[in-house]
């Protein structure tokens, strides 16, 4: 299984985005003021500073706005993967989300920015909490 | 021409040259330089009395620093915005002159990133848990892979290619053939092939994250240095001209659900400096710009208003940015981050060079150079991320 850093808590704002990743959600927020989408997850509308928040399940389907494949990291987490490939992911519902390309076999090739992608999450060794990534859709 | 009225000026500069010193502390590259800096203004040291600071250093910080350097300053302004924090220092140090509160600004750098090897572009991601690092520590991006996201989107929105962003390379390396600190530096840390580089060299190096290569990369190096800002009244008995800030700007950028990624923190800052100073972008000489990447470089000079968002591939071709290309301007001509040096944060550096140029005292001197920029950049472009710019002239 990958061995990716898990998130650390007590941390508030990101508490309930990685609740749901345990439970196979992929959360974020709306703004019940201005209906403004708002992620990273915080306690207040990054558009109004509204704290009127509703948190709502993604279906988990979006686009690679752009990406990169990571040659050389240091990292112990990291250090053994290989090449892999890291993408901002515009999700359908209106947010863009930092993730990890997985399912293919060179991501140097099969990542191209516009390709469409659903959400998986992923099991780790390094602890319980499964990472959101994304695979081709 | 410039119609800002000249009330500030850097009186006093001194650049650390070596690139690898494991004999000094950060803190002691900081207060040596500050005192040759004085010197070459011809200021002593006791005529200090605003302090500008980063924290770089062991313990540094304006509370850090003061007690340090066994000065009581009536200004402490501690910014600390990552590698344009001295772009920062620059244009509160003006704010200050000009309100009557500081006569003699110094701004300080000292670190030890080479010899203390600190993995700075592919270190892992940092541990713990706060609102940004709980969302981006699970995916591995490195700092370099930041800034390569940058790259493919510019390229897949306009076109940009290896080979265009590459002459950003060959250009400073040719500036920093020509200044031996940096040839001296690059045998120091222990460089392979010290010489002029060619495109071809440039694709030909590894890929570290698509799609910048290895002679897309600034080094990791030592280095410091220190610069005196001093009020126009101090400047009257100072030995060497002076070279006046005529304006500044200041901005902040960050990932958003829908920014353009291709769009840095300069889009807000360069107008405000520009416009403050009178001066256009087609009238500056020396355009001192933070070359972490290639890419850095590129998105800057668009959105320093050099030409058009998409279009620095074409504008940077044919040898534009070189020292001796007529129609500037001429681009880090210390050799930069890419081939002079880098120790983090090298924003003092756009300061300095750009103050030799005005000086006359350039290794890569541009004839007559009367206007400099020099922009900075804090953090990671692509992601969060600080912009600086000040806009200086000639006497
Ligand atoms: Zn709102």
């Amino acid at each position: 299984m990958p061995n990716r850093i898990q998130p650390a808590f007590p941390e508030h704002d990101t508490q309930a985005f990685w609740d749901g990743a345990k439970a196979g959600e992929l959360r974020y927020q709306t703004c019940d003021a201005c209906s403004g989408v708002v992620f990273t997850p915080r306690s207040h509308c990054t558009e109004c500073g509204s704290t009127k928040l509703t948190t709502r399940v993604s279906k988990g389907a979006g686009t690679v706005y752009t990406y990169s494949v990571v040659r050389q990291n240091r990292s112990p987490a990291f250090a053994d993967l290989g090449a892999y490939a890291v993408a901002y992911i515009d999700l359908d519902e209106g947010f863009r989300m930092l993730s990890g390309i997985t399912g293919v076999s060179d991501p140097t090739k099969e990542v191209k920015i516009g390709m469409r992608v659903q959400v998986e999450f992923e099991p780790q060794d390094s602890g319980d909490i499964p990472i959101p990534v994304f695979r081709p859709a | 021409m410039a119609t800002q009225e000249r009330a500030a000026a850097i009186v006093g500069i001194h650049e650390w040259p070596k690139r690898l010193d494991p004999g000094v502390s950060a803190l002691q590259i900081k207060a040596q330089s500050i005192g040759r800096a004085l010197e070459d203004a011809g200021l002593a040291w006791k005529d200090v009395d605003g302090i500008y600071d980063a924290g770089d250093g062991e313990g540094g910080g304006g509370l850090g620093l003061a007690p340090y350097l066994g000065l009581k300053p009536r200004v402490i302004d501690t910014t600390s915005v990552g590698g344009t924090s001295y772009e920062f220092h620059a244009a509160h140090a003006m704010r200050d002159i000009a309100a009557g509160r500081v006569n003699v600004a110094v701004l300080s750098y000292g670190s030890k990133a080479a010899s203390q090897r600190i993995p700075i572009g592919t270190g892992g991601p940092r541990s713990g848990g706060t609102w940004q690092t709980n969302m981006e520590s699970p995916y591995g991006v490195t700092l370099i892979a930041n800034y390569a996201m940058v790259a493919h989107r510019h390229m897949h929105e306009y076109g940009t290619t290896s080979e265009q962003l590459a002459e950003i390379s060959t250009a400073t390396r040719a500036h920093a053939m020509r200044n031996p600190d940096a040839v001296q530096g690059m045998k120091d840390l222990s460089f392979a092939d010290i010489r002029e580089i060619t495109v071809a060299d440039v694709l030909d190096s590894r890929v570290i994250a698509d799609p910048l290569h290895l002679l897309e990369c600034c080094m990791v190096s030592d280095g410091g240095g220190a610069v005196i800002i001093a009020s126009k009244d101090v400047v009257k008995g100072t030995k060497k001209k002076p070279v006046w800030l005529l304006g500044s700007g200041e901005a902040t950028a960050y990932k958003t659900n829908n920014n353009d990624i291709t769009s840095s923190a300069a889009v807000q800052s360069a107008p405000q400096a520009f416009g403050q100073a009178g001066v256009t972008p087609a009238e500056i000489d020396i355009a001192m710009i933070y070359d972490s990447f290639t890419i850095t470089v590129a998105v800057m000079l668009e959105d320093l208003g050099f030409c058009k968002k998409g279009e620095v591939g074409d504008y940077i071709s044919g040898g534009r940015l070189r020292w001796d290309t007529p129609g500037g301007p001429a681009l880090n001509t210390d050799g930069g981050g890419l081939s002079s040096n880098h120790p983090g944060m090298r924003g003092i550096f756009l300061l300095l060079e750009s103050a030799r140029q005005l000086r006359g005292e350039s290794t890569s001197q541009v004839a007559g150079a009367k206007l400099a920029v020099a922009h900075g950049n804090g953090g990671l472009l692509g992601a969060t991320h600080a912009g600086g710019t000040i806009i200086m002239a000639a006497d």
